[in-house]
């Protein structure tokens, strides 16, 4: 343990509204702490630099899948177990079962929240671009009430939101898509478990009257967010599934990503994949 | 912001559940939290309050060994000792909810848990031992 671990607090306010009157009291001052699987690595390796925290594990008020004929809406508590576990969701967001399959190991995958995936805010997390790709939308919560806000758009730079420190994000919600969609989701990484991504692609679209329709795609870990490759969407929409297609979204992607070289990987090696991989995809989307 | 894993050592004295990368990468730290395999080295001991923890001590029934670690002893599962506490609960918690596991899904009940000495042929044919039993 390289931290001085009684220089850290975790406070567990027990509910909803106790943790809300504490962060609006002292702005800034108090961040949740949901399954810990970020944090404390972090705390491990001497390198978390904040030191106040509110246990929002135990909050009820977070957890739960509702489903209506609109909507499937998650706790921002759901774990990636429960995710698997929900049969509607291999049926209607294959792509995020995947995620949350392919996140972590078992254990990781039984404390680790889609809540705490999303604010934890690394661009190379696995359930984000899924959740792009669903066009899904966040519950933000503070004293002053609730907004819903689209999850496209929530991450403006590295590591920043649109969420404000008197607010917790309370719950996700996915609409329901009545039309048949193709899932294509790819997480490249050093190994099948544990593995942080070097590319991650999720992308929906559904082939009507010979023409692309109903284009999603979003990459994890070649941007500094999480990204919705709006560009390369605009550019497939209402094309006929070809060659041509293929060769216009790889060229259109090119330009729309900008890659880092780090520990993980190389710009030119993520560049690469991220093109193959929606090649790939348009490919399946012909067959 | 104490860590599980350190209680359960330091304080509570059961050392069978190991540290070895610290940051819930290896599974050498797994233990069971109300029935769920977790790490134990990245859960704030504030966030187990009242909940029920089973740690390898707890995996035998007195003398009588869990068929897991029959297993494993019987098939040289365990080289160092290092990561066996961990493999062990990831087979018992596999076992709990699968108790016919395709080949794959053993890979998949194991895949959190990272050993350095066998090359895992032994621990995998450990836990296809234990499921014929």
């Amino acid at each position: 343990m390289r931290s001085h671990v009684p220089s850290y607090n975790l406070e567990s306010p027990g509910n909803l509204r106790e943790v809300l009157k504490t962060i609006a009291a002292e702005p800034g001052v108090w961040r949740p702490f949901a399954g810990g699987t970020d944090l404390m690595v972090l705390l491990e390796a001497g390198k978390l630099p904040h030191k106040n925290y509110l246990n929002i594990w135990n909050l009820t008020e977070l957890r739960g899948i509702e489903v209506t004929d609109q909507h499937v809406t998650l706790g921002a508590l759901t774990t990636y177990t429960e995710v698997q576990q929900e049969k509607l969701f291999q049926i209607d967001f294959p792509m995020l079962c995947q995620a949350a399959s392919e996140t972590g190991g078992l254990a990781i995958q039984n404390r680790g929240t889609l809540g705490g995936n999303i604010v934890n805010a690394s661009p190379a997390a696995d359930s984000p671009p899924a959740l792009l790709a669903y066009d899904a939308e966040l519950e933000l919560v503070s004293l002053k009430g609730a907004r819903w806000v689209p999850y496209h758009g929530f991450h403006t730079a590295y590591k920043q939101m649109i969420i404000r420190p008197d607010e917790l994000l309370t719950r996700i919600r996915l609409p329901r898509r009545t039309e048949k969609l193709q899932h294509y989701y790819r997480k490249v990484g050093t190994r099948k478990a544990q593995a942080i991504s070097k590319v991650c692609f999720a992308g929906t679209a559904q082939v009507r009257e010979e023409k692309i329709q109903d284009v999603r795609i979003a990459l994890g870990s070649i941007a500094p967010v999480p990204l919705r490759c709006v560009q390369t969407e605009d550019a497939l929409r209402g094309s006929p599934p070809n060659q041509i297609a293929i060769d216009r979204a790889m060229s259109v992607l090119a330009n729309e990503i900008v890659p880092i070289d780090d520990i993980r990987s190389t710009s030119n090696y993520r560049h690469q994949v991220s093109l193959n991989l929606v090649a790939d995809f348009l490919q399946q989307l012909r067959a | 912001m104490a860590r599980l894993l350190d209680v359960l050592r330091e304080q509570l004295h059961l050392t069978g559940t190991k540290e070895g990368c610290g940051e819930g990468e290896c599974g050498a730290c797994s233990v069971f939290i109300n029935g769920k395999i977790v790490n134990s080295c990245l859960v704030p001991v504030a966030q187990v309050e009242g909940a029920e923890i089973k740690t390898i001590e707890g995996i035998a029934t007195g003398n009588q060994l869990h068929a897991v670690q029959q297993a494993f002893i019987e098939c040289g599962g365990a080289q160092c000792g290092i990561c066996t506490p961990g493999m062990v609960l990831a087979a018992v918690d596999l076992l709990a909810r699968n108790a016919n596991p395709t080949d794959a899904e053993i890979r998949t009940g194991l895949a959190g848990n990272l050993c350095r000495c066998t090359g895992y042929i032994k621990i995998f044919e450990s836990v296809v031992r234990a499921c014929q039993r």
